[in-house]
């Protein structure tokens, strides 16, 4: 295998924190690397040098045996650098075509251009279609549009930054086989990912970052997910464990729940019916925009459904909103971090008193108390180790895990009856997500019930009694989680899902 | 054809003229919009450009030389919006109506010693054969050349839009800056570009007003149409064709209702007064609302752009 990109000694200091020390690793003709790392590891300002988005204060890079100093994106991708972001750079309003015209340096006629987006696309089992809405598709069809994007130009490199983390079982399986095929034409892949069993999978080789520096070079398919995440973290990883968890009497009870979303792209919810029981876990499933969000919506109160609809403690709460609800002990967390869960721009006190002043009692004759609101930031903030300067910082401020931390525990430690929570561990780092799992486990434990809506089909797993999954609006029988295999799984998440290989 | 005191022919030629003023800021600012940029400074900009091409076509006794005069100045107004919103990351909001109040100021200063004179006038194409026409003809095809220009950017910056490259980098930086950030694409340059391009078509509109509609200077000459411009642009879905039908139904509304007062008719002058007014949000209310109206606002329109 012959050497295809070289880095040597990068470094780059923003203000206050070296995001990456003297970082060295290479990548072979053909190989998938993997790029392994907590958050805050330095991963993304190291991809950010390569694709030449960030210039390196000190070090050097050598593609194909010639210096390699990209200025811009441009001058990487006419170097054969391309890369798929994790946050998807796509322009929503905009069709296909003219999103992929926009990722390419000399695009052809939109008419050519249509017609090779077809061909490559069903070349790699990628089907798409040039003339959509790009704001009209699934997670999963953004992302092949990203994918498809990149292949027009021929990369001799590939990035993919965190590429499984909205897709279904399936849809990873039509991805691999995409990268093994490029593969397998000489295209080196650098991949960053957080999913050691995947990286187990695919990848011939591992560099693993901690704190901007290289900690450890391994092979994935001959060391253990366990392992690589012990040089990630730097510590024995604590695997959460259910404790107890006989279930006890129903605490919310949904009944052929029908409800229909005011947004106009929300998704119908049909006949949903759920039991959850003091002490039970309740995993919910499924390939995101499949009803997640309106969900936790009916069960939060922020929209009110029909009389009857459900039932918490054997009291029917569906006229109620969020308040009300919090005060009898239904509390929820949304999946989005800042908008949703939190003001962005409020303080983390602030922020606090949001949702906490009726369980906690922070308000005296409709005075907010703001000396007690801060205690309880302050707790939230040690207790969730939730890495700040203060309570007084900008929710905004705090990196995605900190601030998934913080309103996590704002939750958990109103002491809930029952916790409704969606995507509580999305993008956040192994040792956080890992601590997250823990206090929920321990509130169920604690007699709770709770209901955890994720697409990590892993933590789900790991953590719920029952699974049950979304799919269209519907949610499927809940079942026991022990013993489910993924091809069920799978097949409860509504099959391959418009995922099917081309030709 | 004959409605007492209104020639229907006279009536039209003259929508045209009362028309283009407002076609054409409001073009400019849908192009701005698109790029994400708000400037809520038309009206500032309009002025400013009406009295820049005024006082040149004044000293150099050529029209022309007045509206590449009114051009060039609400360009450079527009100059100070791009720099305090892109550069020192002002909100765009108030550093707009800043630059109303700013250019209405400027323009009263710049003028005082111009009010009362005449400026050169603007020679009318006759196109020919089209011209003969009846009817047709001296309604459409005798007009001056800014009449036809501002059509004909109608069309371009349709087709800008829709077909070019450039187009298409504008409309990105206008839907999402990070990602076109993160493509390599230069956001602050392209929103520059549109906000300049913008001042200059309300420069533009504005001298429209100067050197032909009225044509005098004095204080307030743009009563309001950089605001109307304003909200045309949203009425239409940021749209060009739909400006052109916003742009054209205000100013023959206003022509009507003139025409209308002038033969005393018998409906108040307050509501007669209104009725562009209302007649052109209906319209374009209408339009809009059959498919998903506001939707069509670029995502990032008065969004921030931080280099991060």
């Amino acid at each position: 295998m012959t050497e295809l990109l070289k880095v040597v000694g990068l470094t780059r200091e923003y203000p206050g924190v070296r995001a990456n020390d003297d970082v060295s690793f290479s990548i072979g003709t053909g190989e998938v690397h993997a790029l392994l790392g907590e958050n805050g590891a330095g991963k993304s300002t190291l991809v950010k040098m390569i694709y030449g988005l960030e210039k390196p204060d000190a070090g050097f890079m050598k593609l194909r045996g010639s210096s390699y100093a990209p200025q811009n994106p441009q001058a990487a991708r006419a170097a054969g650098v391309a890369m798929v972001f994790q946050h998807f750079s796509l322009f929503e309003a905009l069709t296909v075509a003219e999103n992929v015209a926009l990722g390419m340096e000399n695009p052809p006629k939109m008419s050519e251009l249509a017609q090779s987006i077809r061909e490559v696309s069903e070349n790699y089992g990628l089907p798409l279609d040039p003339d959509r809405i790009v704001g009209d598709l699934s997670a999963g069809e953004r992302q092949r549009v990203e994918i498809i994007r990149c292949l027009l130009q021929d990369p001799k490199l590939l990035i993919m930054d965190e590429p499984t983390s909205v897709l279904t079982p399936q849809e990873v399986e039509i991805l691999f086989k995409t990268l093994r095929k490029l593969q397998s034409e000489g295209t080196s892949i650098l991949y960053i990912s957080h999913k050691l069993e995947e990286i187990r999978a695919l990848c011939d080789g591992a560099t693993i970052l901690r704190l901007g520096k290289v900690v450890g070079i391994c092979d994935p398919k001959a060391t253990t997910a366990r392992e690589m995440a012990e040089m990630m973290v730097g510590q024995t990883l604590h695997v959460p464990t259910r404790e107890g968890g006989e279930a006890g009497e129903v605490l919310l009870d949904v009944q052929g729940l029908n409800f229909v979303p005011s947004n106009p792209f929300g998704t119908r919810l049909k006949d949903v019916s759920l039991r959850l029981r003091a002490g039970e876990v309740l995993g919910i499933g499924g390939v995101a925009g499949n009803g997640q969000d309106e969900l936790l919506s009916v069960l939060s109160g922020e929209a009110k459904t029909g009389k009857g609809s459900v039932i918490f403690d054997g009291q029917d709460v569906s006229h109620m909103g969020p308040n009300a609800r919090r005060r009898i002990g239904l509390l929820a967390a949304p999946e989005e971090r800042l908008g949703h869960a939190a003001a962005p721009n409020m303080s983390l006190t602030e922020n606090t008193a949001l949702t906490a002043t009726i369980r906690k009692k922070l308000t005296k004759s409709n005075f907010l108390n703001w000396k007690k609101t801060e205690e309880f930031a302050r707790e939230i903030i040690e207790k969730f180790d939730v890495r700040t300067p203060g309570p007084g910082s900008a929710a905004r401020s705090l990196s995605g895990g900190n601030l998934q931390k913080f309103v996590i525990g704002r939750e958990v430690l109103q002491d809930p009856k029952v916790l409704v929570v969606n995507q509580p561990t999305w993008g956040v780092d192994a040792a956080a997500a890992a601590a997250i799992r823990q206090a929920l486990l321990d509130l169920a434990a604690q007699g709770a019930g709770l209901i955890v809506i994720s697409q990590d089909l892993d933590e789900l797993m790991e953590i719920s009694d029952h699974f049950a999954a979304l799919n269209e609006g519907t949610l499927t029988a809940p079942r026991p989680a022990k013993g489910l295999s993924v091809e069920e799984i799978g097949l409860m998440m509504g099959g391959a899902h418009d995922m099917e290989m081309a030709g | 054809m004959d409605f007492g005191s209104i020639n229907p022919v006279v009536l039209m030629a003259s929508l045209m003229v009362a028309s283009t003023p407002i076609l054409l800021a409001a073009l400019g600012e849908m192009v701005t919009e698109k790029s994400g940029v708000l400037n809520l400074g038309v009206e500032g900009m309009m002025i400013f450009g009406a009295v820049c091409g005024f006082i040149a076509a004044i000293e150099t006794q050529s029209p022309t030389m007045g509206f590449i005069a009114a051009a060039v100045g609400g360009a450079a107004l527009s100059m100070l919006f791009g720099f305090l919103t892109q550069i020192f990351l002002t909100t765009q909001v108030p550093a707009g109506l800043a630059l109303t109040l700013l250019g209405t100021g400027l323009a009263s200063l710049l003028g005082q010693n111009y009010q009362g004179m005449s400026p050169p006038r603007m020679p009318d194409l006759h196109i020919p054969v089209l011209e003969s026409i009846p009817v047709i003809g001296p309604v459409i095809f005798q007009h001056d050349a800014i009449v036809y220009l501002s059509l004909i950017m109608v069309v371009v910056i349709w087709a800008f839009l829709k077909f070019t490259r450039a187009g298409l980098i504008l409309r990105a930086v206008g839907e999402n800056h990070a990602a076109a950030h993160a493509l390599g694409y230069k956001v602050k340059a392209v929103r520059f570009a549109a906000i300049g391009f913008g001042g200059a078509m309300a420069g533009l509109g504005g001298a429209y007003i100067s050197l032909v509609r009225v044509p005098q200077w004095t204080d307030g000459i743009t009563a309001g149409i950089g605001w109307i411009a304003l909200a045309i642009v949203v009425f239409a879905s940021w749209r060009a064709g739909r400006v052109l039908i916003g742009a054209y139904l205000f100013g023959g509304i206003t022509v009507l209702q003139l025409n209308l007062q002038a033969a005393g008719a018998k409906v108040p002058v307050e509501l007669l007064s209104m009725s562009p007014f209302l007649a052109t949000i209906l319209v374009l209310v209408v339009i809009s609302a059959r498919r998903h109206g506001a939707t069509s606002a670029p995502a990032m329109l008065g969004r921030i752009f931080h280099t991060s």
